[in-house]
């Protein structure tokens, strides 16, 4: 059975039809029936994504290439597809606490959240510049109405334009960079620019550059990063634990299939880029997140920190580099979405509380809750035997191979300077004085909580498997 | 013979304990003693287990024994365990201290009993297992996973300052250990494989020999620790609880000397004789340096972890010397500091929980009301010094025979050492424990409980029986330890022959 439009082969594209169409059924109910079909909604988009992510897992296996090469679907895609599926999906399980608020019943959120994964999906699995495009700002214009979601608080408002004013310089360079490089090359199918890339060609470097400074602006790494921060900050708590994984899963994707597909014949030249870039933002985010005082921009400082190590990988350019950052991408996901839900479960008295000092004592408050995070925060520092170490492992033993080993010493020495943030959290909880009970934890949030802090905690146990995916998602790049 | 995975029971029982500890839910005084009773088997039960290893050990096989070996990650990196001469004492040492840390904590712990009985459970687990993995990756798993129960122990039980001796203690030990993670990894990309036994017999070039010696020498010299990067144990000494202190001397700084001769001497023959003369120095200076430091010290605690640090010197002096003598003589001194040291910092512990100051003016004329606890006392003081009889004076005698042999001027400073170690011992032990019982305070001490009798006793044994009688842990290790200077000797004479063809 195959389905055919103008000679195009559809059954590839098959989960991110569902999704479209599912996303526009789920749009049309909530028009006609109103805001009190929020949870309704909300919960039909958690099935939707499922039911797309299963699609997505029993695509036959292989490399299928479709719409004239600008659609490929092979194992790096899937396996990141299915990642970012589960990040959204978590996200909007982690958000109907948020949804729950009279005066904040939008059916609206949910589908805006179906639209941008529908992006990140054609995102991943872009091969040429324009589905390139494409599925970046249908991701990134959801995003920014999703940031401004609160719409009563200011801070959430200016998180939402502060991300679209910037996301669009952002767009607009990388646009930019697009039009250079199809000037130069001729072609803007990835397959098309790696046979006409060359060192000698300076108009398509430029192009390189902008494409990149585009890139990095998503990933948020340093120097693009001021957005951050604020937009963390700003932005409402389950929102920000979206805007921490799935989106970053897409960028990164894209990001390593650009440079790896399309560039490998000039790997020396953007090499440079990314190594400058990925020390820039191990350097960042370790040492400004230690003036930090508010849990989610520490957060935001320590994702610009994750993104510098997971660079550092792809920095290899090498089937090894490719790996670390599968590995480093999905352990960087179960870490942060668990921290996240820590972050939601601070309560008191009803209020969420976002201030490193509440944590104060948890240990003795709540004491599963204090050791969950513990494990997380030790976990994000790198320290073995938690999942986060397993993801370093695997990026710099990458950078140690393409024998970058300036890179590897400096991101080292940057993990321990983040050490010492994650430490203070750690020393927070389990050292001081109680600041006041919790309220109990909602349920969902425990549930995402118990699944994620398990992962990493015994994630060397089944560690083996999962590399094996990884690195046979790595090696379908190459 | 065995056909259950002994060395893994070993490694995982205190765990399964500490999963007991936790389910047994509760805050009351019922649960407290509970805590500590499952605490206390599991330490024992593990003991037990520990004892059938050294029954099935065969002391003339230098190999690695025991060994069991499973899939892990992919390519190259297994789950891989065994022990040989030179970890099997460590193993028997780690799992015969751990009962008196827990009995040692009986009356001094009385918040958050629970969660301290988990963190020394844990803290069990990656102690064994440090010396027993048998892959890189997985003894970096087991070494550096220690941290985070002993950050915990110092930060939560601590005492004053211990916030900062907490973080000291962590981001100094993790700062040294990520660079020989990079090594590792360079060790990786050279054999293929992170197995230990597989990368002793590989060539490792000598550029790559003498870089990836100087990172695993960051990690092990500020875990031994060596001068100058001893500094934060003296802090983490002080703020520790008394079994965080007994911990911390008597196993984890055996991490250091372990890794020395695990990795640096069997992988790295050639920067290991290249950097001799460096650890020569370094560990001179440790030995005198720190001994007039403790010298000059006023807290109790304080001057028995400088001398740690000077006893440490003798081991790694021991070590890189490369001859028969000295590297037993470190194994053996390592095990006899394990006992000495441990029971020191129990001895303080026995006055602190009965004054709550480690002021060393703040004691006097002890004798008088104690003299068990004086007599005990005295024992571990001539330990210390090394005074022939005890287990002290066989390690350090064999190491100073050993570099005697290789560098004389080394041995000739390390002597120094022995006479310093005796007069800050001496010095101490006068101040505290004779002269007259003026200070009011004192004059309702009392003597050594039952409890405390338990855990200093058989540790005065131990240090009496291994001074006159070295044998058992000698014969141990000789078989591991003459395969180990061999094979760096052949590397060694290997090299020079081939310069001289030149």
């Amino acid at each position: 059975m195959s389905f055919v439009i103008a000679g195009y082969q559809l059954a590839p594209a098959a989960p991110e039809i569902v999704l479209a169409i599912g996303a526009m059924a789920l749009l049309m109910l909530g028009a006609y029936r109103g805001q009190g079909t929020t949870s309704a909604v909300t919960a039909l988009a958690v099935v939707l994504l499922v039911v797309v992510g299963v699609l997505e897992y029993m695509l036959p296996a292989g490399k299928h290439v479709t719409f004239g090469g600008s659609f490929i679907v092979d194992d790096f895609a899937r396996f990141m597809k299915i990642l970012a599926l589960i990040g959204s999906a978590v996200t909007l399980i982690l958000s109907t606490e948020f949804l729950s608020d009279p005066s904040r019943r939008i059916f609206e959120y949910s589908i805006l959240v179906l639209l941008s994964t529908l992006g990140m999906m054609v995102l991943i699995s872009a091969g040429d510049l324009i589905s390139l495009y494409l599925g970046l700002e249908l991701m990134s214009l959801a995003l920014y109405v999703v940031a401004a979601s609160n719409r009563d608080n200011a801070k959430s408002t200016e998180a939402g334009l502060k991300y679209f004013v910037l996301g669009a310089l952002s767009s607009g360079m990388l646009l930019y960079g697009a039009s250079l490089i199809y000037g130069f090359t001729g072609t803007v199918s990835f397959t098309g620019i790696a046979a006409a890339a060359t060192i000698s060609n300076v108009g398509l470097l430029f192009g390189l550059v902008f494409l990149l400074v585009g890139l990095c602006f998503k990933v948020s790494a340093v120097p693009f990063h001021m957005w951050t921060p604020d937009v963390y900050e700003g932005a409402p708590t389950p929102v920000t634990a979206f805007f921490a994984s799935a989106p970053k899963v897409a960028a990164l994707a894209v990001f390593t299939r650009v440079t790896l597909t399309a560039f490998p014949g000039i790997v020396s030249q953007w090499q440079q880029i990314l190594v400058f870039v990925s020390i820039a933002s191990m350097a960042l985010g370790s040492f400004a997140a230690i003036g930090q005082s508010n849990i989610k921009r520490l957060m935001a400082y320590s994702s610009i920190g994750h993104m510098g190590f997971a660079l550092v990988g792809l920095a290899s350019g090498t089937v090894e580099g490719a790996q670390g950052v599968l590995m480093y991408i999905v352990i960087y996901v179960a870490m942060t979405l668990g921290s996240f839900s820590i972050i939601l479960a601070m309560r008191r008295n009803g209020q969420a509380v976002e201030q490193i000092s509440d944590f104060a004592g948890l240990s003795r408050t709540n004491p599963l809750l204090a050791f969950m995070f513990a494990m997380l925060l030790f976990s994000l520092a790198g320290i073995p035997p938690l999942a986060g170490f397993f993801a370093k492992w695997y990026v710099f033993v990458a950078a140690i191979k393409a024998n970058l080993f300036t890179l590897a010493v400096i991101g080292v020495l940057t993990s321990v300077v983040g050490a010492y943030y994650y430490l203070a959290i750690v020393k927070t909880m389990y050292f001081d004085e109680p600041a006041g009970q919790v309220d109990p934890v909602r349920v969902e949030v425990k549930t995402v909580l118990a699944v994620f802090g398990m992962f990493n905690i015994l994630f060397a146990l089944f560690a083996g498997p999962v590399v094996s995916v990884a690195s046979a998602a790595a090696k379908s790049l190459f | 013979m065995t056909t259950w995975p002994i060395l893994s029971v070993t490694t995982f029982l205190p765990l399964v304990g500490a999963l007991i500890v936790y389910l047994s839910r509760g805050d009351d005084e019922a649960a407290k003693r509970n805590s500590r009773w499952i605490a206390l088997w599991t330490t024992l039960i593990t003991f037990a287990v520990s004892v059938i290893l050294v029954m099935r050990f065969d002391p003339s096989n230098p190999d690695f024994q025991f060994v069991e070996k499973a899939n892990w990650l992919a390519t190259g990196i297994t789950y891989h365990m065994g022990v040989d001469g030179i970890s099997l004492p460590l193993v028997i040492l780690t799992t015969a201290v751990m009962p008196f840390c827990i009995i040692a904590s009986w009356k001094a712990i009385t918040n958050r009993v629970r969660e301290y009985m988990m963190a020394f459970l844990i803290l069990e687990t990656l102690m064994i297992g440090t010396f027993s993995a048998l892959d890189l990756v997985l003894f970096y798993l087991f070494f550096e996973g220690g941290l985070i129960p002993m950050f915990l122990i110092i930060g939560v039980w601590g005492g004053p300052r211990r916030v900062y001796a907490s973080f000291k203690f962590f981001l100094y030990t993790l700062l040294g250990s990520v660079l020989m993670l990079l090594a590792i990894m360079a060790l990786y990309w050279n054999g293929g494989t992170t197995d230990i036994p597989t990368l002793m017999h590989t060539a490792v070039p000598r550029s790559l020999q003498t870089w990836a010696w100087l990172a695993f020498f960051a990690s092990f010299a500020v875990k031994m620790p060596m001068w100058p990067v001893h500094t934060w144990l003296p802090d983490a000494h002080v703020e520790a609880p008394t079994a965080g202190s007994v911990v911390l001397a008597a196993i984890m700084l055996k991490m250091g000397g372990y890794g020395f001769l695990r990795f640096s001497l069997p992988m790295f023959p050639l920067a290991s004789h290249d950097f001799a003369p460096l650890m020569f120095t370094l560990s001179a200076i440790a030995i005198i340096y720190t001994s007039l430091v403790a010298l000059m010290q006023e807290d109790m605690k304080k001057l028995i972890a400088y001398s740690s640090v000077a006893h440490m010197g003798f081991v790694t002096m021991g070590i890189f010397a490369g001859t028969m003598q000295g590297v037993a003589g470190g194994v053996f001194q390592m095990i006899s500091h394990g006992i000495v040291s441990g029971a020191l910092f129990l001895c303080v512990g026995v006055v602190y929980d009965r004054l709550h100051t480690r002021e060393i003016a703040a004691y006097g004329g002890l004798v008088n009301r104690m003299p068990l606890y004086a007599m005990t006392f005295m024992v571990f003081t001539m330990a210390n010094v090394g005074l022939p009889g005890t287990s002290g004076f066989v390690g350090e005698f064999m190491t100073l025979l050993g570099t005697f042999k290789v560098s004389i001027p080394t041995a000739f400073f390390a002597s120094f050492g022995v006479i310093l170690s005796a007069a800050y011992a001496l010095w101490l032990y006068r101040k505290v424990v004779f002269g007259a019982l003026v200070k009011p305070s004192l004059a309702s001490m009392k003597d050594l409980t039952l409890r405390e009798c338990v855990i200093l006793f058989p540790m005065i044994a131990l240090t009496i029986l291994f001074g006159v009688y070295p044998k058992p842990v000698l014969d141990m290790s000789a078989a591991s330890v003459q395969q180990l200077v061999n094979n760096y000797n052949t590397a060694v004479t290997a090299v020079k022959a081939a310069a001289l063809l030149q």
